[in-house]
């Protein structure tokens, strides 16, 4: 696995090679450095634990500060990734570098959120025709059985929409900046400006 | 944001609007054909400009074989040769969308004629207001 920890900037559209326009989302990755090290032996599986985003040393608690090495300052972020494919070592490093030669990246992040939403925005239903008569406009219908006589738990009901986790995948990289920390992917990833995403080696591809 | 404008400012052609709206251009257009490339030319009125930075388009109309034939362009596009500006037309709108209902001479725009300011000649306005002054202090 390859994985960095960045923010979303926002969106914007560039030209490829074959002068179509490209639709962008521009991810800023300051350099995660990696905090600690899960091994074989101590732990019984292999991972690493990325830290992002230095916090200020008056926001941090001595108990938070504690975990982190020596000479590593606190971090806002902390995301352990199993098996991770670089090579590295606790309080080193690790930047958008190591995304060269990745195709396809997959991108985790919270979406924003929707509020209360009907089952036609948040489920997909298709709700009914607007006029000729008809009584049946974006209700949800009918939610269960007559002889089960109880309501099916986890029902698609209106409710709270977004501000959920979500992983879009298999987006192509369009290109990494290595001067600048930026991951241009094409396509939309979740989340607002400015907030977090993880962005993995697509998994399927 | 300083960011993106970074990034778009890497494409964005300087100098690339050599036209305004309503004159006839030229858009050399790269076409490519499996391994050639070559360019074809579309020549019409710009009826439109849309959006602005990387992402500004412009509309290009002509008629074809009596058929009105649009085609909107990326300005920024690598595509794009060249652009070369045939004709200035006189209009009093950012968008021509009027020229659609409209066929031949009416779907036409004047041509923009750019008359030189001529100079103020030594023999008039100017000097009667000399002489009104020399006249003033004495009426009073």
């Amino acid at each position: 696995m390859i994985a960095l920890i960045g923010r979303k900037i926002g969106m914007t559209q560039l030209f490829n090679e074959e002068g179509m326009r490209i639709p962008l989302s521009v991810i800023k990755v300051e350099p995660n450095v990696v905090v600690r090290e899960r091994t074989m032996e101590k732990h019984g599986y292999r991972a690493m634990v990325l830290g992002a985003d230095t916090l200020k040393k008056s926001r941090t608690r001595k108990p938070y500060a504690g975990q982190f090495p020596q000479g590593v300052d606190p971090k806002r972020f902390l995301l352990e990734f199993k098996d991770f494919e670089k090579e590295c070592t606790v309080g080193e490093s690790v930047g958008v570098e190591i995304f060269e030669g990745v195709r396809f990246v997959d991108v985790r992040g919270t979406t924003k959120g929707k509020g209360f939403q009907g089952v036609v925005r948040r489920h997909k239903f298709a709700g009914g025709p607007g006029a000729h008569g008809s009584k049946f406009h974006r209700e949800m219908g009918s939610v269960g059985t007559g002889a089960f006589r109880k309501i099916v738990k986890g029902s698609k009901m209106p409710g709270r929409m977004g501000n959920e986790r979500l992983t879009v995948q298999n987006l192509r990289l369009f290109r990494v900046d290595k001067e600048r920390g930026l991951l241009l992917i094409n396509g939309a990833v979740p989340g607002r400006r400015g907030g977090m995403v993880v962005v993995l080696k697509a998994a399927k591809k | 944001m300083d960011v993106m404008k970074s990034l778009e400012a890497e494409q964005t052609k300087e100098n690339a609007e050599v036209f305004r709206i309503g004159d006839t251009v030229k858009v050399h257009y790269k076409i490519i054909e499996g391994k050639t490339e070559r360019v074809q030319v579309f020549e019409g009125i710009v009826i439109a400009m849309k959006r602005d930075g990387l992402r500004k388009t412009f509309t290009v109309r002509k008629i074809s074989y009596g058929v009105g034939v649009e085609r909107i362009f990326p300005l920024h596009s690598p595509k794009i040769a060249k652009i070369v500006r045939v004709r200035e037309g006189r209009i009093r709108r950012s968008k021509l969308y009027y020229l659609r209902g409209r066929t031949g001479k009416a779907a036409k725009v004047q041509e923009l004629i750019h008359r030189r300011r001529e100079k103020v000649p030594e023999t008039g306005s100017a000097q009667r207001v000399e002489e009104a002054a020399a006249e003033a202090p004495e009426s009073t």
